[in-house]
């Protein structure tokens, strides 16, 4: 038997592929989730009105005028009508957007990285740290987000980042659980216990290795998160907790709405469909992103 | 030779299962390993020996035992204390499909060693030490720039085996690196192990189910029978007069190209580790068993130089598989 | 004997993102009653492509096209043309007249239904049994593979069992109906060393009993040895050598076979300490870019440029049963 000693000559070059080839899947199966893409749309055209609107406008959001008070809407010079003290409907549904969006996106950054960084810790030590970390997620969960949020709100002053901060500590919760799962049945896995052998420091383990493998699941709860905010926003605005007037948001427009629900329907209902579409928006792209990045649905080995 | 490179003594681990009980997966295991040499370590699933590779290389701790490494006592080290003493211990895994990150380059998972324990390497000098190592491995240099899913499960082995060699390890402990492969490209990755090891001089911890293929590679064995070491030898004193009826089955389980033989069958699957039978652990797939064995756990015992066996019946004497090989004419 | 499956120019082409693949190209055999054929090669040779065209297990046309002919020949003499059949017929011939088992049982076997439940619904499918009758069949079978406690294990789960257990499991459901032939897709490899030479042992022995066929596919030549009457060695999608067993490991012509044959690791390896196996360099070819003539040019020690780089070369004849794919197979010796 010769020495048959395999040498770089011998091995021919592999087949090359681009290296995103393996994600192409996930961004098709995406496209064709028509749902998430009604989703992305309503948020994109959304987004880009709250942020673009006002300037078009030629009606300022305080302006007041008292010559054209409760104008129905699709009729006269307010698209969307105006409210009891003559202000452009249209203007304050979009201003008020900016905060609600902010608001919204803000507090589903805040919570995700709180979340996450409470998962991380909590999967990759494990033991009586994670026990405890865990066991509190479960203490703050069986609070009912609403009532923790009033709770919260009764006991600072209202303002847009107060609420923010309000919201985001309703909302973790759910990113940390998922988090931690993963985190913990990854590092079972043979890559991070490869990493450890090498003798990587935890910080690396944590954050190179495991979390770019929990990103799909992070990105969904992070998009569904967004959604949360938004309507938890809105209730406490509604009640009264939220954010105050004159600053206009979605859910502070309801509640100035309710004492004219039925002399003038539409201060109601265009501020609820709008907390309608960008909600579901936030779900149907959530949802959408859970099918698409799902991996078992890739069939690469 | 001087101090051996590892050595380990009635090293354990236990796990708590459910009911209170008590899995051990290892079970008071001792053995050294000198400065360059192969110790085989051969078993069926259950038996313990990827544990044992695990609790050797600390990535898991051990539940009662030492761990002797170049000299230091590495049984109680902290995780950071460990990090120093890895870059002389490395690990190669079975599946190389699992062990690799999908999403970074040959590079990136080559660079990671490097980073790590030689810092002060620059960029330039990284990459050329990568594609020094991929080459030592038979690989292309510019290997380095792709991706894992672009290679065959045999390259990525070889990948694999670059991870571990690239800061130039002392010990590797080598996990089932082949039975994962196809023959064919098995031999490839064997062949490449012994190549690496004569021009290195490393010490590996070869784990294996298939005794052939350790055979082939150690230069001694130990058998592994629910956590346990049931005979511990020189490689040709172990295939010429095996001293353990386990040994025995494990070699007539082997498949041989001189085809069909008597062989020993072993009657069903390894006992769960949770309630190992009493006495000798393999009296209840042994054809040699008597009532005797299952009073107590035999020890293990010196019969020859080197040569130790944990057996009730030393007077057995047991099939060799360099006597009764089917006469087959060799290829090449 | 009479042939009880008879396979001429199988083809099988895949239309995928990257192309189209060519997975199966010219397959030819005859499987005789009680003959165990082994179909052998690397990854990606076609081996299970084979025989899951052959079982009308790959979907259907666009993406996956078939063509060629198969012939079943059924207890009764009926011969069933498989690769045109009505899939209504096409499924009693599955799990009836041809039971499949595969590397990994859990693939098959349905992880949140009881064993024996597995078992009873292929009987109750293909024969006319009372439940009850079924359910006693389904004890005696898993009884019969060797599962100690039988009737315990019938209303166990799949994944409470062992994976030698497991493998047993499916032996036993794949020959609930006596099937005429048994189709086994690595069935071994996943196991440990002890049990493979277990359920070797078992296929062998119901083997003799029932007097079935066996299309047994590996990768590893030792395992052929074992189980093997026939050997049929694929190589990128065809054969490149077909012998009976012993001619096959004691004279084979094509280098490719001589290489697989080289690659097992023996026992009496050991007196060679530091030698090394006779490994066959490089890796199966991508099946989207096989090289022009003899695709296994590129690892073929005895290559010529003259004719291996040019000419894909045919079948052989050598001697009775024995063909080889080889352009130089009088000049060499392997």
């Amino acid at each position: 038997m010769s020495a048959v000693a395999p040498s770089a000559a011998e091995l021919p070059p592999p087949v090359l592929a681009a290296p995103s080839a393996a994600r192409r899947p996930a961004l098709r199966r995406f496209m064709r989730h028509r749902l998430a893409m009604f989703g992305l749309v309503a948020i994109i055209v959304l987004v880009v009105a709250c942020a673009l609107g006002p300037y078009l406008s030629p009606y300022g959001p305080l302006t007041i005028d008292l010559r054209h008070r409760f104008q129905p809407p699709f009729e006269g010079r307010h698209w969307l009508g105006s409210d009891q003290l003559g202000r452009d409907l249209l203007v304050r549904l979009l201003l008020a957007g900016r905060i609600s969006l902010t608001v919204g996106f803000a507090a589903m950054g805040l919570s995700t990285a709180v979340g996450v960084v409470i998962g991380l810790v909590a999967g990759f030590y494990g033991g009586w740290v994670g026990t405890a970390l865990m066991r509190f997620v479960d203490a703050v969960l069986s609070f009912p987000a609403i009532f923790l949020l009033l709770t919260l709100a009764a006991l600072v002053s209202p303002g847009v980042l107060t609420i923010t901060l309000i919201v985001a500590l309703t909302a973790w919760m759910e990113v940390a659980r998922v988090v931690e799962g993963q985190v913990r049945s990854l590092r079972e896995r043979d890559f991070a216990i490869a990493a450890e052998a090498i003798g990587v420091s935890d910080a690396h383990l944590m954050l190179r290795e495991l979390l770019p493998n929990i990103m799909a699941p992070i990105v969904v709860a992070a998009t569904l998160n967004v959604a949360r905010a938004i309507l938890l926003e809105s209730y406490a605005s509604y009640l009264g907790y939220g954010i105050q007037p004159p600053t206009p948001s979605w859910g502070n427009m309801l509640n100035n709405a309710q004492e004219y629900l039925t002399s003038a329907p539409w201060l109601a209902i265009f501020p609820g469909a709008v907390i309608t579409l960008a909600v579901t928006g936030f779900n149907f792209l959530g949802d959408g992103l859970r099918d698409a990045l799902d991996p078992r649905l890739d069939v690469h080995r | 030779m001087n101090s051996p490179l590892l050595q380990v003594t009635d090293l354990a681990k236990h796990y708590p299962v459910a009911g209170g009980r008590t899995l051990r997966a290892v079970n008071g295991v001792s053995f050294t390993l000198r400065a360059g040499e192969v110790l085989g370590v051969v078993g069926e699933s259950g038996s313990g020996k990827t544990t044992l590779g695990r609790v050797v290389l600390r990535l898991t701790p051990p539940s009662a035992g030492e761990i002797v490494f170049r000299g230091q006592d590495v049984t109680h080290l902290s995780r950071r204390a460990l990090r120093k003493v890895r870059r002389h211990m490395q690990l190669v895994f079975q599946d190389p499909y699992a062990s690799l990150n999908p999403r970074m380059s040959v590079e990136q998972i080559l660079a990671i060693p490097l980073q790590v324990h030689e810092p002060s390497l620059g960029r330039a000098d990284r990459r050329s030490r990568i594609e020094e190592m991929l080459r030592t491995v038979g690989l292309f240099a510019e290997a380095a720039d792709r991706y894992p899913h672009e290679f065959s499960g045999g390259q990525r082995q070889r990948i694999g085996i670059a991870r571990a060699l690239i800061c130039r390890p002392e010990l590797l402990v080598a996990d089932e690196p082949v039975s994962a492969l196809d023959v064919s490209v098995q031999a490839q990755v064997v062949n490449l192990l012994l190549d690496l090891r004569e021009r290195l001089g490393l010490s590996i911890l070869f784990i294996a189910h298939d005794i052939a293929v350790v055979g082939m590679i150690s230069d001694r064995i130990a058998v592994m029978y629910l956590g346990r070491v049931v005979e511990i030898a020189d490689t040709l004193s172990l295939f010429n007069r095996p001293r353990h009826p386990y040994t025995e089955a494990l070699f007539s389980a082997v498949p041989d190209l001189g085809g069909r033989r008597d062989r020993i069958l072993l009657q069903g699957d390894v006992p769960s580790p949770v309630s190992p039978p009493s006495g000798c652990p393999f009296r209840t797939r042994c054809r040699y068993a008597e009532p005797d064995c299952a009073v107590e756990v035999p020890s293990l015992v010196e019969r020859s130089p080197g040569h130790l066996a944990a057996c009730h019946r030393p007077e057995l004497v047991l099939a060799s598989p360099l006597s009764d090989v089917a006469p087959l004419p060799r290829l090449r | 004997m009479t042939d009880v499956l008879m396979v001429e120019d199988l083809a099988v082409r895949f239309r995928g993102e990257s192309g189209v693949v060519d997975a199966v190209e010219g397959v030819s055999f005859r499987l005789r009653e009680g003959e165990t054929l082994a179909i052998v090669g690397e990854s990606s040779s076609g081996k299970s492509v084979t025989a899951l065209a052959l079982m009308r297990l790959l979907g259907g046309p666009p993406n996956c096209v078939v063509r060629g002919r198969a012939t079943f020949m059924r207890q009764d003499g009926e011969a069933l043309a498989l690769l045109s059949l009505p899939e209504t017929r096409m499924a009693s011939v599955r799990g009836r007249d041809v039971g499949m088992i595969f590397q990994e049982p859990m693939t098959s076997l349905n992880p949140v239904h009881r064993i024996g439940a597995q078992i009873v619904e292929g009987l109750l499918a293909h024969e006319r049994l009372s439940p009850r009758a079924a359910e006693k069949r389904a004890v005696a079978l898993l009884d019969h593979v060797g599962i100690p406690e039988p009737a315990l294990r019938a209303r166990a789960f799949p994944h409470q069992l062992s994976g030698g257990m497991r493998q047993r499991a499916m032996i036993a459901m794949a020959l609930a109906c006596r099937p005429r032939v048994l189709i086994a897709d690595e069935p071994t490899t996943a196991l440990d060393v002890t049990i493979q030479a277990q359920i070797l042992e078992l296929i062998r022995a119901l083997q003799h009993e029932t007097g079935m066929s066996v299309i047994f596919i590996t990768h590893n030549l030792g395992v052929v040895a074992e189980v093997a009457d026939r050997v049929l060695v694929m190589y990128a999608g065809q054969v490149v050598e077909d012998a009976p067993v012993d001619v096959l490991l004691h004279r084979p012509q094509m280098p490719y076979s001589a290489g697989l044959i080289g690659s097992v690791p023996r026992l009496d390896d050991v007196r060679r300490r530091g030698g090394r196996l006779a490994a066959i360099p490089g890796n199966v070819p991508d099946p989207n870019t096989r090289p022009a003539g003899c695709t296994f040019h590129p690892r073929c020690a005895h290559a010529r440029p003259d004719p291996c780089e040019t000419a894909r070369p045919a079948l052989e004849y050598v001697s009775d049963g024995h063909t080889v794919r080889c352009a130089r197979w009088r000049e060499i010796t392997v």
